[in-house]
């Protein structure tokens, strides 16, 4: 007899989830050996995928997470090119420039009719805040060297509320960081402090348009006045940079008389995040110099673009097209009007969930009217729960709203953020304080977590304690308890030291 | 008599995209446009605007992946919206990164036990990854050399004169200084002799390039360190090296894997690769690996509280898409080892048949060597001919190819060549079609008065070195390291 064997049929007629594939671990560390046939990869990553965060509920991030089906379209055709190479697509360079002069112009830079901005595309701002730091570190080094002074200790002033990048960059390019600290109830840099702070060793003085933490504008014109006074007495130089990367595609549609840019005369540079209320995805921002003189030349490379000059300053090299085009595709799309009319609705979606809020009892709004439009709250009493756990509840209902505590020195203050974005409509937010007021509800509902935790160390140190179904703690009397206070002052500082841990490295961003 | 007007009618309802007044209204170059426009015209007139765009597949000149299956284009695109540096919000995008880092680390032989994770990190690019590799370098160097009391102002890097217009950056915008081993005619690549012989106290780091992308070439790595070895032992420094793998780390461990470049050499700290060469995504990812924990100075490290537990960082750029971090973990596991390697041995056959075709012209010699990144790099064999490869690159594109013409570097900047890339998606038929094209080219050119007139000028000399001149006022040579090729 012949015995014959069916050969295992080709794995590709089997349906994904019928065949092997998912269910051989893929290997984490090591390359596997074998191909796979690309349904199963596309279905084992997509589905892993699935336990990610929903990117529109991330109310978290000023990152744009919905663009129209068109710009989609333009996006993944250029997805195969090299945004690089200048020679070969002449247009998608052509558009980065139009972006520059466009948006120079909207800050209002002193530019003539036909004259060509300075500025370039970036991977986001903080590429674009390195890109700038440089150019004032190297200026600033080739004065003093004009001068025969000293110039290894660069240093910048900013509050200490700037985003980690401004610390990244103090760290790789070796200038140190002077921060101007914050206090309670002033939670942005004083520009009075900031020009005190300032020495012959300052490249320039940083302020932010839309700090992170509670959407606020800083005051630029009083720090150019300040600044102006403090140059003309000491004869320094000290120019302002000005971080606008939410900020800079709201101001000039929302606050249009505000004089915070190009207007002023010591700001030299802006760099402001596309991908944030420039209304386009993740990977793209813009740095805009006021004039030529403000970028030395030896910072720049001239690269040979069709027999033509394309002076280039960037970090990175390659990357993808298709954010700039994005880019382009909405100041078309939407011109002057489309701005303004997307940025008043976010103002307003903001207003009504701050009133919202308001309305509950139990908060205090951090923010300000006039910022970027997001909503900063606080509890206006923390001592049973905290806003960390508002924040764990709002998960369960698929809301991502980060809490973190503010910025030296007012690091007491604990807050939630919720950034309103193009796509979060009023019947979003309107859920959201729903949902907040359960989430309130269910909190006020749960022994405190400091009662929780030492029920927890008793039960732990009193084994016998497990049998007791109800332990109904009355802290009035336990206060008088010895041992109660010994566990009680361990929690207490347990909880401190991570607060404290959590303060330095949870950087809100 | 009542005059009533009728409105004008609405136009998005009616007219089709091209009768609308959209496409006569020239866009505003310089200008914010104060009205929006509907979405279609603004989708028209980008679009075909884009037109005039090279065709990416057929831009020869460049090693940045053109082409990915249409499973994980639906991939990149549903992650588009997805800010990758949401490390809380995004978990599985982060674990995707770290397994990368980890497959990528261990096929470049990282030492590291099973189950721990290996020191490296996504970045936007090569560029990106050499300037944090560099960082390293200096920093650890200024802490050793303070830790002696020692100046450590004038920190410098050993490289060939052949490196991408990044390690330049690097030296500029971080204040190193360049010491460059310059080439030779016949001798492409950095000389490891040479590059030993420059090191001094200063000296951060040497950095090697297994992939030249003036020609291909792997750089003798293996030599470098055996001779770096010897150094250090005579001198008490401890000068490392940085390998550049942006075009050949995904080659070389498929088609040569005995080829040791890697860190089975003890002195190789740290590994840059570009996941958007021959990793095959897209423009936008690169990696960048060290050897181990110690190699990469903490204070350089930002710890950010993910998850509540901590997620180290160290990047230069913060926020950024997530897609193609995505389309490299696709494609390790889609194509797995031996996927990995036909491709690379499919691109490798491609390059020599391309080779051989052009090599039977008589035409032209070949200056790209059979080990390397599958690249064909060549120059006319004639140099009195009356044309040059410029003017081949020029011609070539009528035919829709883009082939870049250059100098090599210096010292051998009189050398001019052409390059072509072959890419996963480069197939033997239109190797065929390349090779008979620039046949006609040749025909073509031959046919031509030559461009250049005999004048006067001062560069003429007296035996009709008018080509020369020519070739001079029209490109410059490349001596400047800002304009080379990349």
């Amino acid at each position: 007899m012949v015995l014959s064997r069916a050969t295992d049929s080709d794995g590709s007629i089997h349906s994904t989830f019928a065949s092997r594939y998912v269910q051989e671990s893929l290997p984490r560390f090591q390359m596997p050996e074998r191909s796979i046939p690309k349904d199963a990869a596309y279905q084992i990553i997509s589905d892993e995928l699935m336990l990610d965060g929903n990117p529109r509920l991330n109310l978290a991030s000023f990152v744009t997470t919905w663009m129209e089906p068109e710009c989609d379209k333009l996006i993944m055709q250029a997805i195969n090119k090299n945004y690089v190479d200048m020679d070969e697509y002449p247009v998608t360079t052509e558009l980065q420039n139009r972006c520059v002069n466009i948006i120079a112009n909207l800050f209002n830079a002193p530019l003539s009719n036909e004259e060509e901005a300075v500025g370039v595309g970036t991977v986001g701002s903080s590429e674009a805040i390195m890109l700038a730091g440089l150019a004032f570190k190297r200026k600033w080094q080739n004065k003093r060297k004009a001068e025969g002074k000293p110039y290894d200790k660069p240093n910048i002033v900013t509050g200490a509320n700037v985003q980690v990048c401004w610390e990244k960059f103090a760290r790789y390019f070796e200038v140190e960081l002077k921060e101007v600290k914050l206090r309670k109830d002033y939670y942005i840099m004083d520009p009075v402090k900031a020009v005190e702070m300032v020495d012959e060793n300052t490249i320039c003085v940083a302020a932010i348009l839309g700090s992170t933490y509670n959407g606020e504008f800083e005051d630029v014109k009083l720090l150019n006045d300040l600044l102006l006074q403090k140059n003309k007495e000491t004869g320094w130089d000290t120019p302002i940079h000005v971080d606008a990367a939410s900020g800079g595609f709201i101001a000039p549609f929302l606050y249009p008389d505000l004089e915070w840019d190009f207007r002023l005369p010591l700001v030299k540079s802006i760099n402001v995040s596309g991908h944030k209320y420039g209304l386009v995805y993740a990977g793209i921002g813009w740095v805009i110099w006021r004039a030529k003189q403000d970028l030395p030349e030896e910072l720049i490379f001239h690269i040979n673009y069709l027999g033509a000059d394309q002076p280039t300053f960037t970090l990175n090299f390659s990357k993808g097209a298709s954010q700039i085009i994005a880019q382009y595709y909405q100041l078309i799309r939407l011109g002057f009007e489309g701005y303004r009319n997307i940025m008043s609705n976010c103002a307003a979606n903001a207003k009504a969930l701050a009133d919202g809020l308001v309305r509950t009892g139990r908060f205090d709004i951090l923010s300000k009217e006039v910022g970027v439009p997001l909503v900063a709250f606080s509890l206006k009493d923390n001592s049973k729960h905290d806003e960390y756990e508002i924040a764990d509840h709002l998960r369960r209902y698929g809301w991502i709203v980060p809490a973190y505590t503010m910025a030296p020195d007012a690091q007491q203050v604990t807050l939630l953020r919720v950034v309103v974005r193009e796509d979060f409509n009023r019947s979003l937010a309107e859920r959201l304080v729903r949902d907040i007021e359960k989430v309130l509800h269910e909190l006020d509902a749960l022994p405190s977590k400091l009662v929780t935790e030492v029920t927890a160390s008793l039960v732990e140190s009193h084994p016998e304690l497990k049998e007791v179904k109800d332990i109904d703690i009355d802290s009035t009397k336990l206060n008088s308890c010895h041992v109660f206070n010994e566990v009680l002052n361990s929690q207490k500082a347990v909880k401190a030291w991570k607060k404290f841990v959590a303060q330095k490295a949870n950087r809100v961003c | 008599m009542v005059l009533s007007t009728t409105a004008e009618s609405d136009e998005s309802i009616d007219s089709c995209m091209f009768a609308s007044r959209y496409m006569q209204t020239p866009l505003p170059r310089f200008r914010l446009p104060e009205t929006s426009i509907p979405k279609d015209a603004a989708y028209q007139i980008i679009h075909d605007e884009l037109m005039l765009d090279g065709n990416p597949r057929l831009n020869l000149a460049t090693f940045v992946t053109t082409w990915m299956e249409p499973e994980c284009d639906k991939l990149m695109m549903s992650a588009i919206n997805k800010n990758y540096v949401d490390m809380d919000e995004y978990p599985v995008t982060t674990e995707l990164q770290n397994r990368c880092v980890n497959i990528i680390a261990r096929l470049f032989h990282a030492e590291v036990e099973d189950g721990k994770q290996a020191v490296g990190c996504a970045t936007v690019g090569s560029s990106e990854a050499i300037m944090l590799a560099g960082l390293a370098f200096k920093r650890k160097w200024q802490n050793k050399r303070k830790a002696e009391g020692k100046p450590y102002d004038k920190p410098n890097i050993v490289t060939g004169s052949n490196v991408q217009v990044c390690w330049e950056k690097f030296a500029r915008y971080f204040e190193v200084e360049l010491k460059e081993v310059k080439l030779r005619e016949g001798y492409y690549v950095m000389d490891p002799k040479k590059a030993a012989e420059m090191v001094d106290e200063n000296t951060i780091c040497v950095c090697a390039i297994l992939g030249s992308t003036y020609n291909g070439e792997f750089e003798d790595v293996k030599m470098l360190n055996d001779l770096l070895v010897q150094k250090n032992k005579e001198t008490g420094w401890d000068t490392s090296i940085h390998v550049d793998a942006a075009s050949g780390g995904f080659i070389a461990p498929f088609i040569y894997p005995d080829l040791e470049w890697d860190f089975r050499l003890p002195l190789v700290r740290s590994i840059n690769v570009s996941g958007h060469k021959y990793g095959l995504v897209y423009a936008g990812v690169g990696w960048v690996v060290w050897r181990s924990k110690q190699d990469l100075p903490e204070e350089l490290i930002f710890h950010i509280n993910y998850l509540g537990a901590d997620q180290p960082t160290f990047t230069l750029n913060f926020s950024k898409g997530a897609s193609q971090i995505i389309g490299q973990y696709y494609q390790l596991i889609r194509l797995g080892f031996e996927g990995y390697k036909l491709i690379m041995e499919n691109c490798s056959a491609n390059a020599k048949y391309l080779t051989e075709i052009l090599e039977k012209t008589g035409r032209f010699s070949i200056l790209s060597k059979e080990v390397g990144v599958p690249v064909v790099a060549f120059s006319l064999k004639d140099k009195n001919l009356e044309h040059d490869e410029y003017e081949i690159s020029d011609h070539l594109r009528k035919f829709g190819w883009i082939v870049p013409a250059y100098t090599m570097a210096p010292d051998a900047q009189h050398i001019t060549l052409l390059r072509v890339v072959v890419r996963e998606d480069f197939s033997r038929a239109l190797a065929e079609r390349l090779a008979q094209n620039i046949e006609m080219v040749l025909q073509e050119l031959e046919a031509l008065h030559p461009k250049i007139l005999i004048t006067e000028d001062d560069n003429v000399e007296a035996n009709g070195n008018y080509k020369e001149a020519g070739r001079q006022a029209r490109h410059p040579d490349s001596v400047d390291k800002t304009k080379g090729i990349c």
